[in-house]
């Protein structure tokens, strides 16, 4: 194993001072996928871990229509506020469908944006063939036995999956995430957070070395609106996603007039499905409607022999859901 | 705050396991599982999977449940650690593990250790209202020998469910 220093750093600016001047130096939160990662599969091997979580980065606040969330509050904890079963449940769903309690009080939501794109090839340091580990060695996984691995975003260079259940509502919500630099500050919209893999995949999302996120803002879903997160899996609990689907509609006399709709279990990044949305904007609320969404959120896919079953479990999780939150029986 | 840095192998650590402050001397890459067991001798908190998929090393930081194999001993700085160890009180068993008894919560054991550290937890959190969710809230802790209904029964009981 390799060793690594321990630092914990007295408040934000150093933290990102320290990260930033070292490039074998990685923040430290919750740690539930980082020391996985580290310690136990030796898939990374920082020299210094920047342990994060003392900072005072941990507060919920609302301010008007926009949730304020620290990167260091934890999963239950946000599951927890009352604003968010109020006005965002699909997200207090998404948050409790995730991992088992036990991670939830330990696993931080900048963690969980950040949590790597990942699959069980990348994880086996013993498989040569992983462009994320090793960039330029090709793809094990799209050549052999692939289940938990993503069919949208995907190509032969890499098809692991962003696994988060929280980032499927974010994304739809156009959450905003708050980063801290060390020279200054910036906002970047969710949806354009994460990067494409493309060739490579080690690259998963704009932040620059050493960056830290340091809240994210989520904006309330109005009034009236009705949501829910739809999360299939090979077992009842405390298991990833095969497939997942967050939508929130606003219905006015039987016509969608707002939409928003998201895929987990399925993208290499938490996928929005604009063209899903397009279709159900002004349309009737009716199962035609929702097949014709379905399938154009999964009209691209990219799949191998292991996962072609996917693209029409996601269209069906699609369409479940949007029965569900509609309320227009099937 | 200051911002403190120890060299890799040489961690100075003060937290409280079971009310007891300790110091500890350890490396950096020493989980709390780790530190418990091998440092502290206090080996009820059991190393099952190591990887944070089986909930056997469940301990209570801070009064929440975490799993021990996932954190850094380091990280447990002035922190306050409950194990299985520390749930008897007065040489009087903690009523969850009397339950366990009375139900036959356990086959080889364990796991044991994790599920009440976890039930505990549970009852305190007042996710208890069904089986349906006592189950879906004691996911996190797997038991191999299948006791679930028993580990259920358990549960209920002290939640004050009776026997449903």
């Amino acid at each position: 194993m390799h060793p690594f220093e321990y630092v914990r750093p007295g408040d934000v600016a150093a933290a990102v001072a320290l990260v930033s001047a070292d490039p074998k130096a990685e923040y430290l939160a919750g740690g539930t996928t980082e020391l996985d990662l580290v310690l136990k599969d030796g898939v990374l091997e920082p020299d210094r871990l920047v342990d994060i979580t003392r900072l005072p980065l941990r507060g919920i606040t609302r301010a008007e229509n926009t949730l304020r969330v620290g990167a260091l509050v934890t999963m239950n904890e946000l599951a927890a506020d009352p604003t968010v079963s109020e006005r965002l449940p699909f997200v207090r769903e998404a948050l409790l469908a995730g991992a088992s309690p036990q991670l939830r009080n330990m696993a931080t939501i900048g963690g969980n944006l950040l949590q790597r794109t990942r699959c069980r090839y990348f994880r086996d340091t013993t498989v040569p063939a992983c462009n994320k580990r090793s960039p330029g060695s090709g793809c094990a996984a799209a050549r052999g036995p692939a289940r938990m691995h993503a069919i949208l975003g995907a190509s032969d260079h890499c098809i692991a999956l962003h696994a988060s259940d929280l980032c499927v509502p974010l994304v739809a919500l156009d959450t905003v995430v708050d980063i801290q630099g060390v020279d200054g500050s910036r906002s970047v919209p969710l949806t354009q957070f994460y990067v494409l893999p493309g060739e490579r995949p080690d690259i998963e999302n704009v932040l620059q070395h050493g960056e830290l996120i340091t809240q994210i803002r989520i904006p309330l879903l109005p009034v009236g609106t009705r949501s829910g997160y739809l999360k299939v899996r090979d077992r009842a609990s405390y298991e990833f996603a095969l497939t997942s689907a967050a939508t929130a509609l606003l219905i006015e006399d039987g016509t969608i007039v707002r939409a928003r709709l998201a895929l987990g279990g399925v993208g290499t990044i938490p996928w929005r499905a604009l063209e899903a949305e397009e279709i159900l904007h002004g349309a009737p609320a009716t199962g035609r409607t929702f097949r014709a969404a379905a399938q154009a959120a999964l009209a691209d896919p990219f799949t191998v022999a292991g996962t072609a079953f996917k693209v029409e479990l996601a269209e069906r999780t699609i369409v479940r859901i949007l029965h569900t939150v509609s309320g227009v029986r099937p | 705050m200051e911002t403190t840095h120890f060299a890799g192998a040489d961690i100075d650590l003060a937290l409280r396991v079971n009310g007891c402050p300790r110091r500890l001397h350890l490396d950096s890459r020493v989980t709390l599982l780790d530190a418990l067991r091998e440092d502290l001798g206090l080996t009820g908190t059991k190393k099952g999977c190591d990887q944070g998929a089986c909930g056997a090393c469940t301990v209570l930081l801070d009064g929440k449940r975490v799993l021990s194999c996932l954190t850094l001993a380091a990280q447990c700085e002035g922190l306050d650690v409950t194990t299985i160890e520390g749930l008897a009180q007065d040489g009087q068993l903690h009523p969850v593990q009397e339950a366990f008894i009375r139900h036959d919560g356990f086959q080889c054991g364990y796991c044991t250790p994790g599920q009440i550290v976890s039930a505990v937890a549970l009852l305190q959190e007042g996710r208890t209202g069904s089986d349906e969710e006592i189950r879906e809230f004691m996911s996190g802790n797997l038991c191999r020998c299948g006791a679930y209904p028993n580990i259920v029964a358990a549960i209920r009981e002290i939640a004050g469910r009776g026997s449903e």
